[in-house]
């Protein structure tokens, strides 16, 4: 077992884990935040996407040991005072959205993509969220969506 | 999918990483992990013990030297592509970079990862085979520049001794009179090369006098269009050479593509590459 201590949403934990338990396991069995999903578990889809200091991650390809010393925030995050962050509200407002199996890890994937000043047009964000599947295809509206709070609509 | 167990230990610097790699057996370096880690959950590999060395800070850098770029070997993919000296002095390194997988990826692949993992259809290695780079490796004795020539050996197998750890790597600053192309196919979002072809040429009076042309997933390791280098070296055409480009490799067939269509791809993309090179 190792010591492990990081910030989730603000909130300091320390924990003692496995070296093999991947960073969403951690996550979720272990401080119950259950937003991020685990879809492919082959670093392919994206559902787990977290922000590791800031920047998307996969976290089913991320130790919970490498994850020491971070800042964490996942879909359980993005709200301040009950207020949805702004990529949540335009995704609600362009009905980005089907089942929601691959929401939270897109919405973490644009903020981080947002942040990074790579959402410059339609065609990059497209690539930027490559790393994002949805399965219910709603890859036009999500794009809108992130368009919109880009401010390249 | 959860890896099998292992140790884990972090490596405060490089030294001591080279210590742990000699005090532990069966022990593999992590960097990124995005190679190791899926391997791992597929218990494809099954290393005994793991040497974190993602927390050396100081083998993340890309440094101006005299001819040349120097890129420390933790230098994530997401830096390597916006790094502003390579995009002036080496600007197919920071391009090809930007082509890995996705953003996620490239948050915490490594560049030395990339090479010291051996995959022939990665994009860095086809890259720094053409440039004629050359792989700083520590270890107990000191370093020792490999050249890119020599460092890939066979399928995930490289030049590196088990206790060496891959600290940097150089490569050539282009002049002016120097043009490059990294032409890559694939056939889904995120994916690695069914080929690609890296092309840095050098051109005069508006033809291509020579060129260096390294092919991606076309064989065991990424390897040179000799065939095509020497057709341009002897003055033919960018249409003649490219369609030799595939001689001499013995590319897979798999899900992605056969043999015959990695082929056909080799000379097209080639071409493509080569046209591309000349002008910019
Ligand atoms: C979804 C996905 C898509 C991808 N797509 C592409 C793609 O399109 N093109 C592409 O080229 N790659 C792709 N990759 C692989 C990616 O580039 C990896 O980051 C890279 O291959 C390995 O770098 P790493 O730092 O993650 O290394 P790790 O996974 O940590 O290590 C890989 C291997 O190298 C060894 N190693 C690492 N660093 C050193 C060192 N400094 N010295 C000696 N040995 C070392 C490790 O022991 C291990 O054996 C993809 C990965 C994923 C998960
Ligand atoms: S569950 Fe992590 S990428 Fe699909
Ligand atoms: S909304 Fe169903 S997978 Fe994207």
């Amino acid at each position: 077992m190792r010591h492990v201590a990081l910030m989730a949403n603000g909130v300091r934990h320390e924990l003692e884990v496995e070296p093999r338990e991947l960073l969403v396991y951690v996550l979720r069995e272990r401080l119950g935040l259950t937003g991020t999903n685990v879809g492919c578990d082959t670093s392919s889809c994206g559902a787990c996407t977290v922000l590791v200091n800031g920047e998307a991650v996969k976290s089913c390809t991320m130790l919970g040991v490498q994850a020491d010393g971070t800042e964490i925030t996942t879909i359980e995050g993005l709200a301040t005072n009950g207020e949805l962050h702004a990529v949540q509200q335009a995704f609600h407002d362009h009905h980005a959205l089907q089942c929601g199996y691959c929401t939270p890890g897109m919405v973490l994937a644009a903020v981080s993509l947002i942040d990074s000043g790579a959402a410059t047009d339609e065609a990059a964000i497209r690539e930027g969220l490559e790393g994002n599947l949805c399965r219910c295809t709603g890859y036009h509206n999500i794009v809108a969506a992130v368009a919109d709070v880009a401010g390249v609509a | 999918m959860i890896p099998a167990a292992f140790d884990y230990e972090v490596a405060e610097s490089t030294d001591h990483a080279i210590a742990l790699l000699g005090a532990r057996e069966d022990a593999k370096l992590l960097a990124g992990g995005h190679s190791l880690l899926p391997a791992m959950k597929l218990r494809l590999s099954r290393p005994a013990c793991l040497i974190d060395v993602g927390r050396i800070t100081d083998l993340s850098y890309v440094l101006e030297e005299a001819d040349s770029i120097a890129i420390g070997a933790l230098t994530r993919h997401k830096d390597v592509t916006a790094a502003a000296l390579l995009r002036e002095h080496c600007p197919i390194v920071s391009h090809a970079a930007g082509q890995v997988g996705d953003p996620q990826v490239r948050h915490r692949g490594t560049i030395g990862g990339s090479l010291a993992h051996g995959d022939p259809a990665s994009d860095l290695p086809a890259v720094i085979l053409a440039l004629h780079g050359e792989l700083v490796a520590r270890g107990p004795a000191g370093d020792r520049a490999i050249p890119a020539r020599e460092f890939f050996t066979g399928v995930f197998q490289t030049a590196l001794a088990p206790e060496e750890v891959l600290v940097e790597i150089r490569v050539p600053k282009l002049g002016p009179s120097t043009g490059w192309s990294y032409t890559k196919m694939s056939r889904r979002a995120q994916d690695w090369a069914t080929v690609a072809v890296a092309a840095v040429v050098e051109r005069s009076n508006g033809s291509i006098e020579r060129a260096s042309v390294a092919l991606a997933n076309m064989g065991a390791t990424p390897i040179q269009a000799t065939a095509t280098e020497k057709a341009i070296a002897e003055g033919g055409s960018i249409d003649d050479a490219s369609a030799l480009a595939a001689e001499g490799t013995e590319p897979p067939s798999d899900h992605a593509a056969s043999a015959d269509f990695r082929a056909h791809l080799a000379r097209v993309l080639t071409k493509r590459a080569l046209e591309e090179a000349a002008t910019r």
